[in-house]
């Protein structure tokens, strides 16, 4: 990835005539971020292989492994689009407020409260209202508990001046905390005796499968978000007021902007979002609210927002992508002998390398039309 | 010849040196900044180095002290053909800089930036025996720096002048100012550019001054070389050159753009801004910020003159609401005004903040976003929008970037990529257009090249004309006597003096500025 080697698409860029230059730029200004992206998995897979040859296995067959395992079949598609489905929601959580320049890195705190709040609100209703309509108590309790979660954090960032990143992750623990009360106590289902949950919902209660597909209908609700994110984020007044603030605070203030107000509302839809993965988890997947919530969906979601530069479109393929990568941690488990963590150590890599790789921005000329010669 | 680091302080001990430019060549890329330039600054002199921004003064002095490897052409010092290959050389050879931009340590004191600032600090300071010794130093100082406050609570002018000490503490014997009194007053710089002077007539001093400001160069300098696009286009005795042949040599063939000819302000104009009895509490939380009583009327230019960090700051957080105040009132139009987006728009009032990059725009959006900051929230006919009307924001941004003469690649770049004067040029373009009741300006023309600065003041000038009320705030003096209709003096966060333009005199107008009321 040198300048030098994509100086021959430079002087065509250069060369050619004033009506293609517009749409160069825009193409230049576009590939960017896909490029360095791109760059940065390669170079993450390549200390990962490290890793796996300082222990002694083949990276190449780890790597075959992860591709059958991950998108080789129907079935691991499958398997790679369920896991997507919450990773989606929660990487949103960490991408909305990141365009108001916050690091929010606590969706699992939403994430498990939002579960809760879903089983508790479901349990008076069960066998009562037809199942469309437990989902959505079930959903709006999720997100309103997810949303005021996370939008603590942001209220507590603006008007109190607490690091927002730290404030988030700390109240993590104290939702995972507050899950492990509530399952254990006041919701716990007597019949659940080895694993505490809340009492499972009935089979014909439960989220069931997008037809044709073995995927259940979460992965539906986190692309309509992650849409409804991109054109609240790109194309609303609401969401350029956000974007502003996130550039600049003092900008915004100066053009009377309600900078308070963005803060707290766009964290809060950040939460409602990890929070309805709660209540996903608990419809779908697990049929009641028990510690298993707390899978980590909400700790990936950062490297997705991240990979995807948070771009609620970009969230899409990144969080299917890494939900490939999880998928596979059992076919890899079994098949070399080595533990599921590994594809944590494949996603931890990654992280690092693509924080590294922020600092790519803006150095190469093939992608700023800012330095190209004037045609 | 003196090749060693010197450690220690010995200022009146330095013996000045003189340098020379031969052919010095700077290409980056295809781009000449600077070329084929050669001056001489003989030991003990002082030469001033002018040119607009962008004229390649930068690179000429980052290629004297090391920071750029020239690309071709030499430096010699005392005579002698150098290499300077970094800046560390360039102190090895007694040349010393001071930046437009502070270099201390914001967290440390001033005591302790300048031990730390030496080569070769021991590893355990013996901090009785360097106070003594700056004690003992600050005494042949002629600047008055609180040595043991840190330097975050220090005013812009106090940081300046430590910049100053700190080169002199460290012995160097050639100093490159590089607009060194842009944040002093006109007594401040006059006694600092004095007593510098003063030390180059006794040899122990050589300067090279970046400056703009004309009767700073006539009035110290000996000599004065001046660049215009990379290349050297006169150099002269300072008493040989006229400040007119100066500043065409600067511009060259440009036309400048000419301050409206000046209405008088109407009898019966009517009052916009109105801020009486405010306090607040300054940024330190120690010393408060208050305002008996400012008022601006219709088609006037009200310019507060003060030292930097007198409450110039504060006056304009408060005006744009972003500094909570204990008591008093601010009205626009007659009616309270608090800074909301309603209130701004209601009362078309504007606002220009010192430094627009930090303070007005967002880096990485586009120009066009940038310029859209005031108006994407509200359709063509006036009402709140929802979406946003890109198609709109991008004509509107073409528009503003030709009548405004923004010079960017394109609308879709980042405004970052923008230099100051078109950044400064694309804000105004934002808040000078449509009605403007009130313009809040501040420092508008800071560190702004030659063209710009007059072009920025007509366009201000021209919105008086038509009316609106301005407040400028300004740390330049002439920029004041030249804009204001009326200047006050703000000084330790009180407004301590006013006159009418037709009656200031630069001489009290110092003195309040100073303290001294």
């Amino acid at each position: 990835m040198t300048v030098e080697a994509n100086d021959p698409g430079l002087s065509v860029a250069a060369g050619s005539g004033a009506s293609l230059r517009p749409l160069l730029e825009w193409l230049a200004r576009r590939a960017e971020p896909v490029a360095i992206g791109l760059v940065a998995i390669l170079i993450g897979l390549a200390l990962f292989s490290l890793f796996i040859l300082a222990i002694g296995k083949s990276p190449i067959t780890l790597f075959q492994l992860m591709y059958t395992g991950g998108f080789g079949s129907w079935f691991s598609i499958q398997n790679s689009l369920s896991r997507a489905a919450p990773l989606l929601l929660t990487a949103l959580c960490v991408a909305l407020p990141a365009r108001l320049g916050l690091v929010i890195i606590g969706a699992e705190g939403a994430v498990v409260l939002g579960g809760v709040a879903a089983a508790a609100s479901a349990m008076p209703f069960v066998g009562i209202v037809p199942p469309v309509v437990l989902f959505l108590f079930m959903g709006f309790a999720a997100a309103v508990v997810g949303g005021i979660w996370i939008g603590f954090a942001g209220f507590l960032r603006h008007y109190r001046g607490v690091n927002e990143t730290i404030s988030s992750l700390l109240l993590a623990y104290i939702a995972i905390a507050l899950m492990n009360q509530f399952v254990e106590g006041l919701l716990r289902d007597p019949a659940s005796l080895n694993k505490p949950s809340t009492k499972p919902l009935p089979k014909d209660y439960m989220l069931g499968q997008i037809p044709g597909m073995d995927v259940h209908w979460g992965l539906v609700i986190g692309v309509v978000a992650c849409i409804l994110s991109w054109v609240l984020i790109e194309i609303t007044s609401f969401g350029f007021a956000a974007r502003i603030a996130g550039g600049n605070v003092r900008a915004a203030q100066i053009q009377g902007l309600p900078v308070g107000k963005l803060i707290v509302g766009f964290t809060a839809i950040a939460g409602g979002f990890a929070g309805l993965a709660g209540m996903i988890e608990v419809a779908a997947v697990q049929g009641s609210a028990n510690a298993s919530l707390a899978a980590g969906y909400g700790y990936t979601g950062i490297l997705v927002a991240f990979l995807a530069r948070h771009n609620p479109l970009a969230i899409i393929p990144v969080a299917i992508l890494l939900g490939g990568i999880s998928a596979s941690g059992g076919l890899i488990q079994r098949r070399m002998g080595l533990p599921d963590a590994t594809v944590l150590v494949l996603q931890g890599t990654l992280f690092i390398v693509i924080l590294f790789c922020e600092t790519f921005y803006g150095r190469f000329k093939i992608f700023n039309p800012d330095l190209w010669k004037r045609s | 010849m003196n090749n060693i680091v010197r450690d220690t302080p010995l200022p009146q001990a330095g013996k000045a040196v003189g340098i020379e430019t031969l052919g010095m060549t700077m290409r980056f890329g295809s781009f000449t900044a600077l070329d084929n330039v050669s001056i001489r600054v003989p030991a003990g002199s002082f030469h001033a180095l002018l040119g607009e921004n962008g004229a390649g003064k930068s690179t000429l002095v980052k290629c004297i002290m090391g920071f750029y490897h020239a690309t071709s052409g030499s430096l010699s010092v005392d005579g002698r053909e150098v290499s300077v290959a970094s800046p560390k050389d360039a102190a090895t050879y007694g040349l010393g800089m001071v930046y437009q931009h502070f270099t201390l340590v914001p967290s440390l004191t001033g005591a302790e930036n300048l031990v730390i600032s030496r080569t070769a600090v021991p590893s355990v300071i013996n901090w009785a025996k360097e106070r003594k010794d700056l004690a003992a130093f600050m005494e042949r100082m002629p600047f008055q720096i609180p040595l043991e406050r840190p330097v975050s609570e220090l005013a812009a002018g106090e940081k300046q002048k430590l910049e100053i000490v700190k080169q002199l503490y460290l012995g160097r014997s050639f100093l490159v100012l590089d607009e060194p009194t842009s944040v002093l007053t006109p007594a401040e710089a006059d006694e600092m550019l004095g007593i510098v002077r003063g030390m180059t007539e006794r040899g122990e001093l050589t300067v090279l001054m970046i400056s703009h400001k004309f009767h700073e160069v006539t009035k110290f300098a000996d000599a004065v070389s001046i660049l215009r696009r990379g290349k050297l286009v006169g150099t002269g005795k300072v008493g040989e050159l006229s400040t007119a042949e100066m500043a065409a040599m600067m511009i060259g063939d440009v036309k400048l753009a000419e301050l409206d000819s000046r209405l008088p302000v109407a009898e019966e104009a009517k009052s916009v801004l109105k801020v009486e009895q405010v306090k607040a509490p300054d940024r330190s939380g120690l010393k408060t910020i208050e305002i008996d009583s400012l008022t601006v009327r219709s088609g006037e230019i009200v310019g507060i003159a003060g030292i930097s960090g007198n409450g110039q700051k504060e006056l304009t957080e408060i005006l744009a609401g972003q500094r909570p105040t204990d008591r008093g009132t601010v009205t626009v139009n007659g009616e309270s005004y608090g800074a909301t987006r309603p209130e701004t728009r209601r009362n078309n009032v504007r606002f220009i903040p010192e430094e627009p990059l930090q303070n007005a725009c967002a880096p990485k959006m586009t120009v066009s976003e940038n310029l859209a900051f005031r108006t994407f929230d509200l359709k063509s006919d006036g009402k709140d929008a929802i979406w946003l009307n890109k198609g709109e924001m991008k004509k509107r941004a073409s528009s503003l970037i030709s009548d405004f003469k923004v010079k960017t690649a394109s609308s879709s770049s980042p405004i970052a990529a923008l230099s100051g004067g078109n950044v400064q040029r694309a804000v105004l373009a934002r808040e000078l257009t449509g009605d403007v009741d009130l313009l809040i300006v501040s420092n508008p023309c800071f560190g702004l090249d030659f063209s710009a600065v007059a072009e920025i003041r007509a366009r201000i000038m021209r919105a008086r004309n038509s009316g609106t009320a301005v407040l400028l705030l300004s740390e330049d003096l002439d920029e004041l006597l030249e804009m204001s209709d009326r200047i006050m003096v703000i000084s330790e966060g009180r407004l301590v003096y006013e006159t009418p333009i037709r009656a200031a005199d630069i001489g009290v107008i110092g003195a309040h500025m100073a303290g001294h009321h």
